[in-house]
């Protein structure tokens, strides 16, 4: 028997039951007792393809998953690694292996001279799987050392929101404040314009939808906020 | 000087009427509130008849000193605490035996409740700080606690939920304040996982013969569920204006 218990985006809480049957799996933020499966945070439940029944958390702070591009701060260097702070709950590594540019000796070379303590990386989590540090990689597009501009931090559950849907609100941000801007799943977010005032609108704009990320409209109305200091 | 002296055995019960005017089966009024502190990942505050308490959530973090860290496991810390001015006579600010023993308590009663092996090598800190106290510290705290982790967005099993029962002048009450407690024959703060009704608590002091004590745990169990009932509105109304706006905008957050 194969019974629903919740609409489509319904806010559910700890404990509450989500779906009944066989069939369903435990995905993302719920979980699995005899026939049922039921929500472990709060958040939006969903089911998804697959019958994979998954709650989208609303709350929590970053827990790294395969794939996310983040923005870590180096915080120790090691003889072939280094040790970077990405604001969830475990240190994550950074390889010399999975740094681009040519093969360096580590017993040769001061991986200082690469990154040094307190250098800010945007990089991608490669593995991370609970039974070690989440382990980040370098070697993709777009994958580098920050240098100048500013860091600004949200909270990591309201990032989708200021990505937008298909890249709306970021790409519309950019385009009007001409400003470079890198997005780390982890809730950093570095920004990097040609003058101190476009930055400092991209700030604005951030936080604004950090505080109205739940209202709708909200791309019109960062793009009202833009449109006046421009 | 102790309030509990000026008053007698007599007077806590009057034809099935208790000293602050509740029925024998009456919770005292609770007020609860999500979302209270915002440098905290989750935060809680309770209002139970006297009582007041926040209480604070960090975590999953990472842990110091690093030796008490476990690789298979997340580990559950909990601090409670007094204020000085929380109680009648001063509290000696010096953490005292008794909020040892609170603290350890209340531990094992929210940690089954906690999906720690999600997190392991990391700590989830949860600060309990009385602001006043009136008897069921612990119950209020605990109920405050598992609210203020749900808040955190922990991965939880159920909401925990406690409430106490107490004996006075041979007669069970539900929520004992701290007159009752201190003058009463009996007290037994019992919590659970509602859903389900898993015990997490169950402590007594006093006496109670085998009757009253099955009794009693009926009775905690009724107010527990009444408790729950006020946790996930508490919860539900923090969430109810970002639901609201979700629905407008037909679900725009996936990216």
């Amino acid at each position: 028997m194969l019974v629903v218990h919740v609409k489509k985006r319904q806010i559910v809480l700890p404990g509450e039951v989500l779906a009944e049957g066989g069939k369903f799996k435990s995905g993302e933020g719920t979980f699995r007792e005899g026939e049922k499966v039921l929500a472990a945070v709060i958040g939006l439940a969903e089911i998804k393809e697959n019958n994979i029944v998954v709650v989208v958390p609303l709350e929590g702070i970053y827990i790294p998953r395969p794939g996310d591009t983040v923005i870590g701060k180096i915080v120790n260097v090691k003889l072939s690694s280094w040790d970077v702070d990405i604001l969830a709950p475990y240190l994550a590594t950074l390889n010399l292996m999975n740094v681009p540019g040519k093969p360096v000796d580590p017993i040769k070379t001061d991986l200082r001279q690469i990154f040094d303590i307190g250098d800010l990386i945007v990089a991608k989590v490669l593995a991370f799987d609970r039974t070690q540090p989440p382990v980040l990689t370098m070697k993709e597009k777009d994958l580098r050392k920050l240098e100048g501009g500013r860091l600004v931090k949200m909270a990591s559950t309201k990032i989708p929101r200021l990505i937008g849907r298909r890249g709306s609100m970021i790409n519309m941000i950019k385009k009007e404040t001409k400003c470079q801007i890198i997005i780390g799943q982890n809730g950093l977010v570095w920004v990097s314009g040609s003058s101190l005032e476009s930055e400092e609108l991209v700030v604005k704009a951030i936080r604004q939808i950090e505080r109205e990320a739940h209202t709708s409209g909200l791309t019109d109305r960062i793009r009202e906020l833009i449109s006046q200091r421009t | 000087m102790d309030l509990s002296s000026k008053y007698s055995q007599g007077d806590l019960l009057r034809d099935g009427v208790r000293i602050d005017g509740r029925g024998v089966r009456e919770l005292r009024p609770i007020k609860l509130e999500v979302g209270v502190l915002s440098r905290a990942d989750g935060s809680a505050y309770i209002e139970q008849g006297n009582n007041k308490i926040l209480v604070a959530v960090y975590g999953p973090r990472e842990l110091h000193p690093k030796h008490l860290a476990r690789p298979d496991t997340a580990i559950l810390q909990c601090f409670y605490r007094m204020a000085t001015f929380s109680v009648e006579e001063r509290k000696n600010p010096a953490p005292s035996r008794r909020e040892l023993e609170l603290s350890k308590v209340i531990k094992g009663a929210l940690a089954p409740a906690i999906f720690l092996r999600n997190f392991p090598r990391s700590t989830i800190d949860v600060y309990i700080q009385v602001l006043q106290a009136d008897g069921g510290t612990r119950c209020a705290s605990i109920t405050a606690a598992s609210l203020a982790l749900a808040d955190a967005g922990v991965p939880m099993r159920d909401l925990v939920t406690a409430c106490a029962v107490g004996k006075v002048n041979g007669q069970l009450v539900l929520d004992p304040n701290d007159i009752e407690d201190k003058l009463g024959e009996a007290d037994m703060p019992v919590a659970i996982m509602p859903r389900k009704r898993f015990i997490t608590l169950l402590q007594m002091d006093g006496r109670m013969n085998k009757e009253e004590f099955i009794e009693a745990y009926k009775m905690a169990i009724e107010g527990c569920m009444e408790i729950y009932k006020l946790q996930r509105q508490a919860l539900m109304e923090r969430y109810m204006a970002v639901r609201k706006e979700f629905e407008e905008e037909g679900g725009g957050e996936d990216a």
